[in-house]
């Protein structure tokens, strides 16, 4: 599974992740409609992206996110009713939601900031598949 | 998803349908959380017609139960009876209901004359009707008038079309019909979300307990589960007018279906409650994991789990019904919300589960709950502490259309019955009705649902089993009196009140009858001693019950405001009114209405319905201080019995609260003593709270009071100074 991952080392805080971001899925440069954000910390930098675990498909309720084929969450805009469920149970509240956009977004790792980082902080990782959480004790 | 032994052909059901009356309307979007028009169906003349709602509609009743308690004034006269075809089943969300941001906004209310207290009821309820209903473009829909045959009444909200249909072929019981009107109207399985259907069962038909059941298609499990309007036998009602089903259509939901005032506010106080429940719920209630059902132990700890009909709080066996147990029947790891965005999710299912008995034994099904009432009830006050015994009798309820409180406290009724020598095996048909009897009480629960037999009898309620005891067996009618658990006809629901007395005054002050939804104070009252006096109770008795109608007013659940709170709500002024909740109620409806109130006006919106509905009350020949007396089991103990198993306490409370010293007296002595002071005090908590709300010391509401109130509308003011005169 492939996910896009932050080194806090690296990382300078000068926005273009979220620049690039915002612009490739909002067509503005907004960082509070970026799937990645970095905010200051005491002592640097903290980021904050989808870790693709899963949480959030658990408690949607009209099934619009699920795993693709490569293991990465994916929100189904058009079947999504907006109800922030996931927003909210996002153990990484990396689950965003913004002035204007009725439904929420996330990280799907397309990779596109890590071009764009200055400093070589982001990169996309193979990580272990998840565990298969939901746990169906009967059939249906 | 269920597995059926004698599969049902959808295809023969759909071609018996025989199109009666059909109405194409215009859908409009909604402005501000209302379509600003009624829906009214009269199944009796295959009539169907629209009603437009005003401001003034709105700034009276505001919505939900305001707006069926106005239609259904405006529909029936002091003479109809719930039988009377003039009677109606009318069904509403609120301007709030459908949102989709903040958990339990799905709730459809609904009221008509109840068969059990021929008064008008109300009676809230999950699934995806109510929404579905505003969304295609209704704000209520009237049912009214008596089918010749069995009909489908059914809105398709996505063409604008309504229509009436001769339904021979259905499925009467629930858990069959839910699934039919899915396969039927819906285009394939990915739209069978998109189909909402209220239907009754069997046992709605033969019984007063009819509870009606709301459908949403759970899609992970591939089954049209079931929500009860449970109290007031509006599924008797339903039945009676020969409806099989009331089946919505809508497939455009969306993030503000509502058109609500401001998105980004809800949003905000929305995405703030999900991480409120996420971090909280496992500390607090663990609704998200075992529902209401986590009370079980809890009320049994304060002795307060209605056991043996009311006689005692607690029982040894508790633990085998216990949240514990149900964590492990219940399916984990599954949104169980009945309404979109719901992530408290009580709406619990033990899947998979294989009938053991009655017409669908062998057949693997789905079940929604327990919750605590029906544990509570079939559980401890039956005597029956066997979890599959529940579920298999809860399936059963709700296929059948049989609201399980009343089943489960009718029951508990008639097994006292029984152990007194009232009723006898020769009565009951060979069958022993003894407490803890559970193949027994299933026997009388299929019996119920055929209309057969003793269970037929059980299925009058209370209230009219007291009658029949006394007359028929010549069994003492003040002990029935003292030991039948209904108020104004309604058999109470599974909480003990004995030791506190505002939680009397909840229960019998309500105005549709035993049921708390209106008020819940024993903690505030008995546990945490913090209303010693009769005018603190008053405050709570007018405060809670007010606070508790705006959510049938608004289309809400009641859990998500204190089943689950913030942090630090034990920090506030006042922690018994989660403070923090209540704000974010009063900015989601300045949000989706673009109105400005604050907590108060959101209390007055309370106080207008409620005095109406009091009123209504009279006009139908109830109303007053009698019809709020209580049955003597729910303020102290009935029998020697009941006063030995707590003897220490009551003793003490003689001397400590009563100041009267039982030392050298009989225990039939302390026993009388202990009831004359119990008897006084509910008379007392109810002068204090008939003062607090405006009302004369008969229970009803002043002519200055509905001034005040600007609900002095002619036909209250006609049934007022009928009274007053």
């Amino acid at each position: 599974m492939k996910v896009l991952v932050w080194d806090k080392s690296k990382c300078i805080g000068c926005g273009t992740c979220e620049q690039t971001c915002s612009k490739t899925w909002f067509k503005e440069e907004n960082r509070v409609k970026s799937r990645i954000q970095i905010n200051k910390t005491e002592n640097g930098f903290s980021g904050n992206t989808c870790i693709q675990c899963g949480e959030c498909i658990l408690v949607c309720p009209v099934e619009a996110l699920t795993r693709d084929s490569k293991g990465i969450v994916r929100l189904n805009n058009k079947t999504c009713v907006g109800c922030l469920s996931c927003v909210g149970f996002c153990p990484t509240s990396s689950m965003f939601v913004a002035p204007d956009e009725p439904i929420p977004f996330k990280c799907i790792a397309c990779g596109i900031c890590v071009k764009t980082c200055p400093t070589g902080a982001l990169s996309i990782q193979d990580q272990p598949d998840p565990l298969e959480k939901v746990f169906y004790r009967r059939h249906f | 998803m269920n597995i059926y032994q004698n599969p049902y052909n959808p295809e023969k059901i759909k071609a018996a349908h025989k199109l009666l009356a059909e109405l194409k309307y215009e859908i409009k979007p909604l402005v501000k959380g209302y379509s600003n028009q009624t829906l009214y169906i009269n199944v009796g003349e295959n009539k169907i017609g629209s009603k437009p709602v005003d401001q003034v509609m709105k700034d009276k009743f505001t919505g939900g139960r305001g707006f069926n308690m106005k239609l259904l004034w405006d529909a029936v006269t002091e003479n109809t009876k719930w039988d009377s075809p003039e009677n109606e089943i009318v069904i509403a969300a609120g301007p709030m209901g459908g949102i989709t941001q903040y958990p339990g906004t799905g709730k459809s209310i609904v009221c008509g004359i109840s068969p059990l207290t021929g008064a008008p009821v109300d009676s809230n309820v999950g699934g995806y009707f109510g929404p579905y209903l505003k969304f295609s473009g209704w704000d209520a829909i009237e049912l009214q008038g008596i089918a010749k045959k069995d009909v489908i009444v059914y809105i398709n909200g996505d063409e604008g079309i309504i229509q009436i249909f001769e339904a021979p072929e259905e499925d009467t019981n629930s858990h069959l019909i839910a699934e039919q009107m899915c396969d039927i109207f819906a285009e394939n399985e990915m739209d069978m979300k998109s189909i909402a259907t209220v239907s009754a069962g069997k046992g709605a038909e033969n019984s007063f307990f009819g509870c009606l059941n709301f459908s949403f298609y759970d899609r992970r499990r591939k089954v049209a589960r079931l929500k009860q309007a449970g109290r007031g036998g509006l599924g008797t009602l339903f039945r009676h007018k020969n409806i099989k089903a009331v089946v919505c259509k809508f497939s455009g939901m969306n993030a503000n279906n509502n058109e609500v005032d401001d998105l980004e506010k809800i949003k905000d106080v929305g995405a703030s409650y999900h991480r409120e429940l996420y971090k909280e719920d496992d500390k607090q209630c663990d609704m998200r994991h075992v529902g209401t059902a986590h009370l079980v132990e809890i009320m049994d700890d304060y002795d307060l789990l209605p056991t043996h009909n009311y006689k005692f709080g607690a029982d040894p066996r508790t633990p085998k019904i216990s949240s514990v147990v149900w964590r492990e029947m219940f399916t984990q790891g599954i949104p169980d919300g009945c309404w979109y965005g719901c992530t408290m999710q009580c709406a619990k299912c033990v899947d998979g589960y294989i009938l053991q008995t009655g017409p669908y034994k062998g057949d693997t099904v789905s079940i929604d709950g327990p919750e605590y009432e029906t544990a509570a009830a079939f559980g401890a006050n039956m005597g029956i502490f066997d979890p599959h015994f529940i579920v298999e009798a809860n399936f059963y309820c709700d296929t059948y259309g049989i609201d399980t409180i009343s089943f489960g406290t009718g029951m508990a009724f008639i097994m006292e019955c029984y152990e007194n020598g009232i009723i006898n095996k020769e009565i009951t048909g060979g069958y022993d009705l003894s407490f803890g009897n559970g193949e027994e009480s299933l026997h009388m629960l299929h019996q119920m649902a055929r209309g057969e037999g003793f269970g037929k009898t059980v299925g009058l309620g209370i209230r009219r089993l007291k009658k029949l005891f006394a007359e028929k067996y010549g069994a003492d009618p003040k002990f029935l009196q003292d030991i039948g658990m209904e108020c104004k006809g309604m058999e109470y629901s599974e909480y003990m009140t004995k030791e506190s007395l505002a939680m009397q005054g909840g229960y019998g002050l309500a105005l549709k009858g035993a049921q708390h939804d209106e008020a819940w104070l024993i903690f505030m009252d008995m546990v945490n001693n913090q209303i010693p006096t009769f005018e603190d109770k008053a405050e709570a008795l007018h405060y809670f019950p007010m606070f508790r109608t705006w959510f049938g007013l608004q289309g809400l659940c009641k859990l998500p405001w204190n089943d689950v709170e913030p942090a630090n709500n034990a920090e506030t002024d006042d922690p018994a009114k989660v403070p923090a909740h209540v704000a974010n109620y009063v900015d989601i409806f300045n949000s989706i209405t673009g109105r400005n109130i604050d907590k108060h006006e959101m209390i007055l919106q309370s106080e207008r319905v409620y005095n109406f509905q009091r009123v209504f009350n009279l006009r139908m020949g109830f109303g007053t201080r009698e019809h709020d007396m209580i049955p003597y089991r729910s303020a102290g103990p009935v029998t020697l019995e009941e006063y030995e198993s707590r003897v220490e306490r009551y003793d003490k409370q003689l001397l400590e609260k009563w100041n009267w010293d039982p030392s050298g007296k009989t225990l039939e002595e302390r026993h009388q003593k202990t009831r004359e002071f119990r008897e006084d005090a509910y008379q007392k908590l109810c002068d204090a709270v008939y003062k607090r709300r405006g009302w004369d010391n008969n229970g009803v509401p002043k002519i200055e009071k509905m001034k005040e109130l600007k609900m002095d509308l002619p036909g209250v003011l006609e049934v007022l100074n009928k009274y007053y005169n």
